[in-house]
């Protein structure tokens, strides 16, 4: 069994024990583990259950390619699912729980799956389940929904925060090994700006765990001198437990910092997202070792060689007393000599290879371990723990010559470069063939808007697989043992029996095994994509680290072609998964989207507004009295703002100052009416409309001065129109001398309506507001009361009207101040819908009811807005396509319901017959539609078929359910048609 | 072709599967085809199974620049939804809709149609108004749609937050009846059912030129030599401006990446598809567990079928806003894919300038759910010269601006 060993350990510190839980059972290791090492440690080989059979996995690997050994980590709102137990640091009070299984880890319902294995091949779900039709959604999807799903679900919100960060360097470097903390050297000692950072806890890679002397020294010793001189450097930025996630275009990299997962709740942030802009990226990320594909090799216990050292020599960890070793290259010696040295036995080296001379096997056999050549595995023993492996001639089909009693199995299929890094942006590989692996292909780097490489590459990364190779990249000596050629066994045996290859597993998560590959080979699917998409080769959480290599050549194979012809699957961001907090960041709760707040937001909390987002603001809906509804409210204050004075935050209406020579050349072009002609001191409604005609946005214009205008825009509009005239004058009339400013914020707007407006403002004193003064349609600047004050005589609810804007620090003194002074005046304030339904009362459009991107200005009764002078303006021409002067065209118009109901939103108007599919016919719908507290019924405006022309005729609407209701066809204006009231 | 049952898969058990046939041939091409199909994603394969289903033309060469369905069939979200505004779209969609509902029986293939049910969620007044008339509109036009209260969205989506505190869920509109399906599954399904009628699927097939004479298409020029064809069916999302000017003739379309990504899979906890149009993110869970994410697509025209990363940040931003509990999950696996947009966001089914050139493009970022609407209506329009399903959808409405605008949501409150 798995066992914790008396000494050694070169990262865990035994002075410091941690007890943690597995499935509740109290277990307990040491700072500087893994949780991995630590079950390991504590004897736990079997961790978990697979995707589709549900097999007992163990733990395979030692790093970020693990696909067996994930857990469910904490508990209630720090429950987080999928946790990998191979890079997650062990911390005292873990609470650990394995995956996927019903009802207990050792006993599990879903492991009939296994059972039926030979039912559930590769793709089988595209060939069943078919019959009845209804059995898919009702019966067998929610089956299979329930058995695939690997984590739980947490239940709670995330209580932990995340930050973002930015950075900006020459060269950032990816992985801490000896190849990045030499890349790190080089760069840094000539003057660069150095980021290095490296996903785990620790510096140097995997060289302390091997052999090997650099530049004359043992390499540890190398390595904490070289970090000794980066700590110095004050342009070398290192970060441990940090990972380059991945590069996007420009040198863009995003980087993933573990920050509090081992300090659960300690207050800081639990990972923190870097975005980094770095000059030139050094992918220094090493490189993974391949499992092979024999019967049994999902075993728990079966291991990759290179694991089984790491868990001796880090933590001290033996994965097992006895461990029979199984390879196609000299790689794995090391690991025999790491059991040998930690006093474990090795019964037998089962080498692939018909001749094994190399210095590595020399050694070893010199130690005394029998070395099997020409041989595989034809089998694993055991089911929930391996007891034994069967011996084949790996040139055979499986025949056993011999078993051989174990609990441990040490793979090695060799190396294959990460080159996650290099290729998410289009780095390509080459393949290497002595050393059967794809490595970046130097000439077609990922390059950057210059079209130079954006990314270089470094050691293992780069394929120079042993450290001399790695060093002499940098031009410094270094020495390891000489390693012989592998050779390029991906299954064994070679001739491997149906019953065997349907037991040889490629992707362990998966459950994707050679059989299924060359299933997909048969069936067709033989581009890449085709056979990972149809096997699920290498779409498990660790995307095909391990399977992706061995998938490949064995299709390959399949297809009797050469794996370079094969070819990859595309790499895809990130690295290893990355939080969805971490890419959330703070924007969240209240900090999702802030909330725009106008100078006067606080007094409107303080009524208890009822809210309407728009925008990015939020406006009062209406201010609701103590028990009453929130309809009821909206009457009051239409009620009260036609009878005696009203106000409204319009603050969030959108303020545009355009200036210059140019400006009224340029706003001529944009709005459909003439804007250069208006004079000081007027204010004109505009239009405006997209190149396609369609109108977009309306508002009051005002002529500040000769060479100044300020334009009104919708509340939601503001920031896109301003981004519209931006875009005509930088793109299309940049010699044009305007200039534009975006002051929405900058001004308070309070519009003071009713019949006794006046006598509100003239009670502030100051400034003459009276018609002579200040007619309709007018503004004026000066001193109201105290405040510096333009007043627009504008109107959009037909009633008597002054919208005031002021200083944005001026707006909330102003707003206090007018509803103190108006209290005499029965003055209230009045929200979004009332503004809304007196709007509708009086016929006036609303951008977004009225219009909706298929809507111009000739369907809603607004030709008069529209120059018939101007020689062009943005979607004139458009509006002379036959479609858009097609006479027959819906039209806006009122409607009056016959039973004085109110009809509901976006009711349609069916019209007699079906259309060629089979649709009803249609001949208008409501835009808009509200109770009339004015009228004391339900009023719309819609847009009906040539709707002018019909007036008094009686049309049906569609109802609520299946029900219909009659409305009359009358004028758009309900109340004061002749506009006495507005201009006074 | 081999049928697929329960009954053969349990007769091949018993022979570890070794009775399977290819799922399609992979035969060199022809000198010539009454119709070329370029294209073998789920547009170009559905154009091409219909026209040999409905019209019984199936001397037809479906080819393909790299691998079938490699292009946004399997690169999307896999939603399928009718609830569109417009008579036309809602007319093509729904076809597309009802003809998924007995798909897997039609091509004798699993593509797991999962009519789980659509949540687009109302979280402004605007927004309220707009899904509302959307149900009436719906209404006329035969598709089952209906507005739903919060409590009745929290009912079907219980890892909801409707009481968000900046865009709380004011309701829905729900379409029972739409859901998700295995978009790989969708091409194969198509090609396998193409390929059993006779017709070439030939992939590695690159289209280097077109050849015309007199306004007439001849054939066209690939990598495996040239084809001649009496009509050419040119259904390249992401690439159709390329192809069109190859034959001659411009196509008012531009093109951008849209990305989409996956979380690692977890336990069933979200029946429906649920999208979030004001925070801009949409989220489903996949049958293996993985919640499957999809947002806004790039400002500005490219080919890379990367896409920008901030649009993950919002879009991840969005979703956890509205479903808390996914803070902890961690992001899988992230892509990108080309669309092709025309001006009014609503496709091309059309003829061309070009005699016997059709065009099937623009469907921006409602290809997959269309596919079988989509291929019905070319190979009528290609087969009969008319198709009320692609009436609306010809070129000349932007001469005309007959646009058929989905975007109402660009109208704005005031």
């Amino acid at each position: 069994m798995s066992t914790r060993l008396a000494k050694g350990g070169r990262l865990i510190d035994r002075a410091k024990p941690l007890n943690f839980t597995f499935n509740g059972k109290p277990m307990r290791g040491f700072a500087g583990d893994t949780l991995a090492s630590a079950l390991l440690g504590a004897g736990q080989v079997m961790v978990g259950r697979s995707f589709k059979y549900h097999r007992p996995r163990g733990i395979v690997a030692s790093g970020a390619e693990e696909p067996n050994a994930l857990v469910g980590l904490g508990r209630n709102a720090r429950f987080e699912p999928d946790q990998r137990t191979t890079t997650t640091e062990l911390f005292e009070g873990a609470e650990t729980r394995s995956q996927n299984h019903w009802p207990s880890l050792d006993f599990d319902i879903g492991e009939i799956n296994d059972r039926l294995y030979k039912f559930f091949p590769a793709g089988f779900y595209y060939k069943t389940f078919m019959a009845p039709r209804a059995a898919w959604k009702h019966l067998f999807e929610p089956i299979i929904r329930k058995s695939a799903g690997l984590g739980g679900v947490p239940k709670e919100a995330d209580p932990d925060r995340y930050e973002q960060a930015y950075a900006h360097c020459d060269v950032l470097v990816a992985g801490g090994g000896v190849a990045g903390l030499a890349a790190a050297l080089r760069e840094g000692r000539a003057g660069k700006r150095v980021w290095l950072v490296e996903q785990s806890a620790h510096w140097g890679g995997r060289t302390p765990v091997d052999d090997g002397q650099i530049d004359g020294v043992e390499a540890e010793d190398w390595i904490a001198a070289a970090l000794e001189e980066l700590e110095s450097l004050a342009n070398v930025t290192m970060r441990t437990r940090f990972m380059a996630a991945g590069l996007y275009d420009h040198g863009y990299v995003i980087g993933y910092e573990s920050v509090a997962d081992a300090t659960p709740g300690d207050g800081r942030p639990r990972h923190r997202l870097w975005r980094i802009r770095a000059g030139l990226t050094i992918t220094a990320t090493g490189a993974i070792e391949r499992p092979l594909a024999f019967a049994g090799n999902d075993v728990p216990g079966v291991m990759l060689a290179s694991a089984v050292r790491d868990y001796i020599v880090n933590w001290a960890v033996s994965p097992g007393d006895r461990t029979v070793i199984v390879t196609n290259n000299d790689d794995a010696y090391r690991t025999a000599l790491a059991l040998l040295d930690a006093g474990l036995t090795v019964p037998t080296i089962v080498d692939a290879r018909e001749e094994t001379h190399g210095a590595l096997p020399q050694e070893v056999k010199a130690r005394g371990v029998r070395v099997l050549e020409g041989r595989g595995i034809a089998r694993v023993l055991g089911r929930s723990r391996v007891t034994g492996v069967e011996i084949c001639a790996q040139a055979g089909e499986g025949g056993a010559v011999e078993t051989i009693a174990c609990d441990c199995v040490a793979m090695s299929g060799g190396w294959s470069p990460v080159v996650h890094l290099w290729s998410h942006c289009g780095g390509k590989l080459i393949w290497d063939e002595p050393r059967a692996m794809f490595r970046p292909d130097p000439s077609r780097p990922p390059t950057g808007a210059d079209g130079a490489a954006m990314a270089t590459v470094a050691g293992a990364a780069n394929g120079d697989l042993t450290l001399a190779e790695t060093m002499a990249g940098f031009g410094i000596g270094a020495c390891s043992h000489d390693e012989a050629a592998l050779a390029p066994v991906w299954m064994m045996p070679a001739g491997a029996t149906d019953a065997l290859r349907y037991k040889a597993f490629l992707d362990f998560q998966n459950d994707v095994k050679v059989s299924d590959v060359q299933l997909a080979a048969r069936e067709g699917y033989t581009s890449v994509e085709h056979t990972k998409r149809y096997t699920t080769l290498g779409m498990a959480t660790d995307q095909g680290k391990l399977s992706n290599i061995n998938g490949l050549a064995v299709l390959s194979d399949a297809l009797g072609q050469p794996i370079p012809a094969t070819g990859t699957t595309t790499f895809r961001p990130p690295y290893t998964p990355i939080s969805l907090g971490a890419i959330t960041g703070e924007a969240r709760g209240d900090l999702f989207q802030p909330l725009r707040r106008t100078p006067i937001q606080s007094w409107h909390e303080a009524q208890g507004a009822h809210w309407e987002p728009v925008g990015h603001w939020r406006r009062p809906y209406c201010y609701p009295r103590k028990g009453e509804s929130h309809s009821d409210a909206v009457g009051r204050e239409i009620t009260n703002t036609r009878k005696n004075v009203g106000m409204l935050d319009a603050s969030t209406l959108g303020k545009i100052v355009v200036k210059g020579p140019d400006a009224g050349r340029f706003l001529d072009m944009l709005y459909t009416n003439m804007m250069s002609t208006l004079p000081v001191g007027k204010c004109r409604y505009g239009l405006m409309c997209n190149e396609n005609g369609f109108l977009m946005d309306d508002g009051v214009v005002a002529r500040l001065s000769e060479d100044m205008w300020l334009c009104h825009t919708t509340s939601g509009g503001a920031d896109r129109i301003h981004g519209w005239m931006e875009d005509w004058l930088q793109c299309e009339w940049w010699d044009w001398k305007v200039y534009v400013a975006n002051l929405t914020e900058q001004f308070a707007q309070i519009a003071v309506v009713g019949p006794k407006a006046r006598a509100l403002l003239e009670r502030l004193g100051g400034m003459d507001v009276s018609k002579e003064a200040l007619p309709f349609m007018h503004w004026a600047e000066g001193k109201l009361g105290d405040f510096d004050a333009r007043i627009f005589r504008i109107s959009f609810s037909g009633e008597l009207s002054y919208e005031i804007a002021v200083p944005a620090s001026q707006g909330l003194a102003l707003w206090e101040t007018l509803m103190a002074e108006g209290e005499a005046l029965g003055v209230m304030p009045y929200g979004t819908e009332a503004l809304h339904v007196m709007r509708a009362e009086k016929g006036f459009i609303m951008i977004g009811d009225e219009t909706d991107g298929t809507v111009i200005p000739q369907d809603l009764g607004l030709s008069w807005a529209i120059s018939k002078k101007k020689a062009d303006f943005l979607g004139k021409r458009a509006q002379e396509r036959s479609h858009m002067t097609d006479p027959n065209r819906w039209k806006l118009v009122g409607l009056e319901t016959l039973d004085g109901s109110v009809i509901p939103d976006g009711s349609h108007a069916p019209a007699e017959g079906y259309n060629a599919n089979g649709q009803r016919n249609t001949q208008g719908r409501v835009t808009s539609t509200y109770y009339s507290p004015t009228i004391g019924k339900g009023i719309a405006l819609g847009l009906v078929l040539n709707g002018p022309d019909r007036m008094g005729e009686v049309i049906e609407f569609t109802g609520e359910g299946e029900t219909q209701i009659k409305a009359r066809i009358v004028e758009t204006c309900f109340y004061d048609k002749e506009g006495e009231k507005q201009d006074v | 072709m081999k049928r697929y049952s329960i009954f053969a898969v349990a007769r091949e058990a018993m022979r570890y599967h070794a009775g399977w046939e290819r799922a399609w041939r992979s035969p060199t091409p022809k000198k010539r085809y009454k119709v070329i199909v370029v294209g073998a994603g789920g547009h170009g394969l559905a154009t091409a199974y219909y026209l040999g289903k409905v019209h019984g033309i199936r001397d037809v060469a479906v080819i393909e620049k790299g691998w079938l369905g490699g292009g946004n069939t399997g690169r999307n979200t896999t939603i399928i939804r009718s609830n569109y505004l417009q008579d036309p779209s809602a007319a093509i969609y729904e076809k597309a809709r009802a003809l998924y509902e007995g798909l897997s029986q039609d091509l004798n293939y699993n593509v797991m149609f999962s009519p789980r049910g659509l949540l687009m969620l109302g979280q402004t007044e605007h927004e309220v108004r707009g899904y509302k008339r959307t149900v009436h509109a719906n209404r006329l036009q035969g598709i089952a749609t209906e507005w739903i209260g919060p409590e009745r969205v929290k009912e079907l989506v219980p890892i909801i937050n409707i009481a968000g505190p900046r865009y709380p869920v004011l309701g829905a509109l729900y379409q029972a009846r739409g859901g998700t399906a295995r978009h790989d599954a969708v091409a194969w399904g198509y090609a396998r059912a193409c390929s059993a009628m006779g017709m070439d699927i030939i992939q590695k097939c690159e289209v280097t030129g077109i050849r015309t004479e007199g306004g007439k298409v001849q054939g066209v020029s690939t990598t495996q030599g040239e084809i001649d064809c009496e009509q050419l069916a040119v259904v390249v999302a992401g690439h159709s401006s390329v192809m069109a000017e190859m034959a001659g003739f411009r196509l008012p379309i531009e093109s951008v990446a849209l990305q989409a990504w996956v979380s690692e899979p977890i336990k069933p906890c979200m029946d429906v598809v649920v999208m979030a149009n004001t925070v801009h993110g949409y989220m489903s869970q996949s049958d293996k567990g993985e919640m499957v994410i999809g947002g806004g697509t790039d400002g500005f025209n490219n080919y890379t079928q990367r896409g920008s990363w901030h649009h993950v940040e919002e879009t991840t931003r969005a979703l956890v806003e509205t479903f808390p509990i996914i803070s902890r999950l961690k992001m899988l696996r992230q892509w990108g894919g080309i669309v092709d947009m025309t001006g009014d966001r609503s496709p091309i089914l059309s003829k061309t300038p070009v005699e016997g050139i059709f065009v099937n493009c623009g469907w921006g970022t409602g290809g997959f759910k269309s596919i079988p609407g989509s291929g019905y209506a070319m190979a009528e329009l290609m087969a009969r010269g008319h198709s009320p399903l692609a009436a609306e959808f010809g070129l000349e409405r932007f001469r005309e601006g007959r646009f058929i605008d989905e975007s109402v949501a660009a109208g704005v409150a005031h």
